[in-house]
């Protein structure tokens, strides 16, 4: 069980990687949902795991990041009518050096920190990285819809995190937690299809009229 | 009583989604907010003596009241009471004439009245969670709640700024929020052994048995993730677009509420950190910073164009100040929680005012702004008073507050602080007195002379007088009961171990 | 007695490899729905290339000579301390597989001097490829042997895959899993398979190293497609050596097992090469670049143990 739940967490690991340089919109979001139904798998591979409340839970969060999450976000991919692809920013090469990079700085600050050890070895480096991988994308993508992602790929990487510090936890806490995330990627699904219908396109990165700089030409004293 | 607190505007909110009938429904609004109010008068009225320490609630150990929610509490409800009111008359104006972006000159929607209604009575709903949780977990989903239901309120005018800036809002707010999970999460690894979860009563009575470097990267990433919701820099990039963008009415329930709350759940972490012996860690940070929210604020404020804007930065500013006084310990935690409750009340009334300004002049530019005393004479006696109270000008009681922040400053030895504090006071007041004094005096230009001046609606000025009221009576004399919750709240924060 | 064996192996070893060539051709002709090559093709061309007449151009120096038979006697050293079957060559000794990767780069290396030595545009636009795909090649492969050898705690590749058991790849099943593919993609870089690139093009501009060896004849080219035999037998052994860990302890059946891993192994690339495209060129430094953190992941497993 413990093989399985550390090839588990390599897969995630991987899976970070492959999001970092991924170019199309809809392996992303596979991707994000693979990542989200392997991180609700791994409470069932720990010590005792196999239990009811265990399993009914794990189903719920499988369902929730595996089926409604991805359907939300393709329903906005459609609605927004948006099929070009999201390359990063920083180009491949510094997309992965950047994800690796995490990993190991991740590794180096699991093993300062004094946090409780369980038996699957690099899960707190995982979640970390995992946790980077989301702010990447939110920082390194230009569509609405990719930030969204990156969101939900910070959340699967706390989940994961909490998984490795406890096994139990109040029930109510982690279903608000999750019911927080869903209607949170819900209204922001939302706000993306007000986006497209606002500026016909959901560029975030060609949204930037707000702002204190203003160029000396534009002063209006 | 709290459960009742609780569940009060989340049936007002859910009931205002399903009626029809406009009138019926702010009537709702206005009888939930006094409602509202007078429970919160109430639970006020039963906390005489100061040695309780919380008013355990039927709801178990999820909610209770202790001194610092319930000044919280107070500021929420007077403030919400204040915006009921002038909601009520602005949702009226609103729908009597057509919105039209001054800036560029297109015309909008506004969002259903209905929804708008429906949010802000399940925003006072999950604000009230925040002051009145003693569980950390229901603290972290109640202040995802409020993010989550502002962000239609933020978007009332449907066009393409107020959408941008709730699209960062929702973004920023929803990753710093994630991180601040991530800080209860290592919160509870350092209670692990103990077991408390994320309970706060035992968190704090057992604080000592928690594990300290958990226990700082807990309190990092709290402070992070709900620095991010209260405005501190350089966590808030997207505070100035949010609270200008949005209606009068919602910057000043953001500026002076929710801020507020976000503010409460760092208070929360310094109390089990202080618990721990942790308080010069925090407060090393908190004054970092404050200080550095300070100084952002200061140098955005010096070339503002957008008055909205910059009653926004001037939030940052007293969020930054708050940070400081709390970070500086003793005495300036007072003062720090006087100033809370001075910027909300002043905050509230300068936002209602721009709302006013807006109305009548249509533009939201500084340098389009003028001759505000010709124009609509009462709104600029009001916007003059309200820039001498939030500037901390004697009798405020924001100067009171600042004030002791300073002695408090002094006193520990401190001068550079202190230096940088007072000379970035000094820019902020320079900033906003020649903006304010350009908008109140002067000509207007291309003013036809035969112009009416603005009327302005009763519903609008009241509570900004009241609350100006407020503020003033708070520089001379401090109510004996606000004294006692005041330094309750105190003790509460800096409770060594 | 214990000279017989290793001499038997490296008979073997030698005799042996280029029907791996011939596999492959096989396994793609068959995807291809042809009869395709004889299995023992190249050993006809490896004799009908060995009494031919080289021709060397004027503009050509003494490198020329030497390139191929400094490359053949590289790859023909680094097959001595090769493992057969888990069994050590002649030349096993402690940190050797830090003097096989220097040997394959000392080949590389003398390739490329041949290839510029020519003056040739051609033969230099390949030598630049090649250089350019090995900046992330070599430390793959590096760093892939490091890992191995983190994950079984020795230092000479023979006893890195005696060490190597069931137990093991239970224990260290990620870095195993990630190295091993690691070097299946520097197996297909450095052999010039596709997806790095096509051994069947005649296209000049597409090729990466059939152009830096285009204009050698004879027996030195005959060098040059043994060396290639060789080599693609070097990259294929420490695949299969890591992917088969039971011993049996007999000699006999270790063996034969380890020739039908290598027979498995040449019919997997044929199947890749037929089921792949050949990548555009800018996307192969991507590939090996995948490669290298394959490599740097497997290490980072196994010293966070």
């Amino acid at each position: 069980m413990n093989t399985f739940a550390e090839l588990i967490i390599v897969f995630i690991i991987l899976l970070n990687l492959v999001l970092a340089v991924s170019g199309s919109l809809s392996v992303c979001i596979r991707l994000a949902a693979i990542q989200g139904v392997a991180a609700g798998l791994l409470p069932l591979m720990a010590v005792g795991g196999m239990r009811g409340r265990a399993m009914a839970f794990a189903g719920f969060i499988i369902l929730l990041k595996g089926v409604v999450f991805p359907w939300l976000m393709f329903r906005a991919r459609e609605k927004t009518g948006a099929r070009r692809d999201v390359d990063p920013l920083i180009g491949y090469p510094a997309s992965i050096m950047l994800c690796l990079g995490a990993f190991a700085a991740s590794s180096w600050l699991g093993s300062r920190l004094p946090l409780p050890h369980s038996g699957v070895a690099f899960i707190i480096p995982a979640s970390l990285a995992t946790i980077f991988t989301g702010f990447l994308l939110i920082t390194t993508r230009a569509k609405a819809i990719t930030q969204v992602l990156g969101y939900l790929v910070i959340e699967n990487g706390i989940y994961i995190f909490g998984l490795a510090l406890f096994v139990e936890q109040p029930l109510m806490v982690e279903l608000a937690i999750l019911l927080d995330v869903f209607v949170a990627v819900f209204v922001m699904g939302i706000a993306i299809f007000q986006i497209s219908r606002e500026f016909d396109h959901i560029d975030t990165d060609q949204m930037a009229e707000l702002t204190d700089w203003h160029r000396p030409e534009d002063a209006k004293w | 009583m709290v459960t009742l607190l609780l569940t009060l505007p989340l049936i007002a909110g859910l009931a205002a989604f399903i009626i029809e009938d406009d009138a019926l429904r702010r009537r709702l609004l206005l009888g939930a907010s006094a409602g509202h109010s007078a429970l919160t008068a109430a639970l006020f009225l039963a906390r005489i003596q100061p040695r309780s320490a919380c008013i355990s609630a039927p709801a178990g150990e999820w909610f209770g009241l202790d001194a610092l929610g319930l000044i919280f509490l107070g500021i929420t409800s007077v403030l919400f009471l204040g915006a009921a009111v002038y909601a009520v008359c602005y949702l009226e104006l609103e729908k009597r004439n057509p919105g039209e972006e001054a800036e560029e000159g297109f015309i909008f929607n506004n969002a259903p009245e209905a929804v708008f209604t429906g949010c802000l009575l399940l925003f006072l709903a999950a604000m009230t969670a925040v002051t009145a949780s003693r569980n950390l977990g229901i603290l972290w989903a109640s202040v995802e709640a409020t993010t989550l239901l502002s962000a239609p309120l933020i978007y009332f005018h449907r066009h393409k700024r107020s959408l941008e800036a709730t699209w960062k809002y929702l973004l920023i707010c929803s990753v710093g929020i994630a991180l601040a999970l991530m800080g209860n999460l290592f919160l509870g690894a350092a209670g692990l052994k103990t077991g408390f979860g994320l309970n706060l009563d035992a968190l704090l009575s057992g604080a000592q048995q928690l594990d300290k470097p958990l226990l700082k990267a807990a309190f990092l990433f709290l402070f992070v993730g709900y620095g991010t919701k209260m405005g501190l820099a350089p966590f808030h990039t997207w505070l100035p677009d949010a609270h200008s963008e949005a209606p009068s009415v919602v910057s000043a329930l953001l500026s002076g509420a929710l801020l507020n709350c976000a503010f409460l759940g760092i208070l929360r972490a310094i109390q089990i950190c202080s618990g721990a012996g942790l308080a010069d860690f925090t407060g090393g940070i908190l004054t970092l910073f404050g200080l550095l929210s300070l100084i952002t604020s200061g140098l955005f404020i010096l070339g503002q164009r957008d008055y909205k804007r910059l009653l926004a930065y001037s939030s940052i500013e007293h969020m930054g100040i708050m940070a400081l006084g709390t970070g500086l310990g003793g005495g300036a935690v007072y003062g720090a929680l006087l100033n809370a409750i001075g910027h909300s009340l002043s905050k509230a009334g300068l936002f209602f005012t721009s709302g006013l300004i807006l109305a009548a002049y249509k533009t939201k530019r500084i340098s389009e702004v003028k001759g505000l005393l010709g124009r609509a004479p009462r709104t600029a006696a009001l916007w003059l008073t309200g820039f001498f109270l939030i500037t901390g000008t004697p009798p405020s009681g924001i100067f009171l507050g600042k004030f002791l922040i300073l002695k408090a400053a002094v006193a520990s030895g401190k001068y550079l602080v202190t230096g940088v504090y007072l000379v970035f006071l000094g820019i902020v007041f320079a900033g906003l007195a020649r903006i304010f004094i350009d908008m109140s005096f002067g000509v207007r230009d291309g003013a036809a002379p035969e112009e009416k001046p603005f009327v302005e609606p009763a519903g609008m000025i009241w509570p900004v007088c009241i609350f100006f009221a407020c503020v003033l009576t708070l520089g001379f004399y401090v109510p004996a009961w606000l004294e006692t919750l005041l330094n309750s709240a105190q003790a509460l924060i800096r409770k060594g171990p | 007695m214990e000279i017989i064996k290793p001499l038997l192996q490296y008979l073997a070893v030698l005799v042996l490899s280029p029907l791996l060539l011939g596999i492959i051709n096989r396994v793609k002709a068959f995807f291809a729905g042809r009869r395709g090559q004889p299995l023992l093709q190249l050993y006809f061309d490896l004799y009908k290339l060995s009494y031919k007449t080289p021709v060397y151009s004027r503009t050509t120096t003494w490198l020329f000579r030497a390139g191929p038979i400094i490359g053949l006697s590289a790859i023909l050293c680094a097959l001595a301390a090769l493992p057969f079957a888990g069994r050590p060559g002649f030349l096993a000794f402690d940190g050797d597989f830090i003097f096989l990767i220097y040997l394959l780069a000392l080949g590389r290396f003398f390739t490329v001097l041949a290839a510029l030595d020519t003056g040739s545009s051609f033969e230099g636009m390949g030598a630049s490829r090649e250089v350019q795909f090995a900046v992330f090649a070599e430390p793959a492969f590096f760093l892939a042997l490091a890992a191995l050898s983190k994950a079984t705690g020795k230092q000479s590749l023979a006893d890195m895959f005696l060490a190597l058991e069931p137990a093991s790849w239970q224990a260290a099943a990620p870095a195993l899993l990630l190295l091993t593919a690691a070097l299946f993609i520097l197996l297909l870089a450095e052999n010039s398979r596709v997806p790095v690139d096509d051994p069947n093009t005649h296209l000049e501009l597409t090729m990466v190293h059939e152009v830096m060896v285009l204009d050698h004849s004879g027996p030195d080219l005959a060098y040059i497609l043994y060396g290639a035999a060789l080599k693609l037998w070097f990259f294929g052994a420490l695949i299969a050596s890591s992917v088969l860990p039971r011993h049996s302890g007999s000699w006999f059946y270790d063996g034969a097992a380890f020739l039908g891993m290598m027979a498995v192994l040449a019919g997997a690339i044929g199947a890749v090469e037929s089921i792949m495209g050949r990548l555009r060129l800018i996307k192969v430094p991507y590939l090996l670049m995948g490669a290298l953190v394959f490599s740097i992941l497997a290490l980072l497993f196994q010293t966070g143990r």
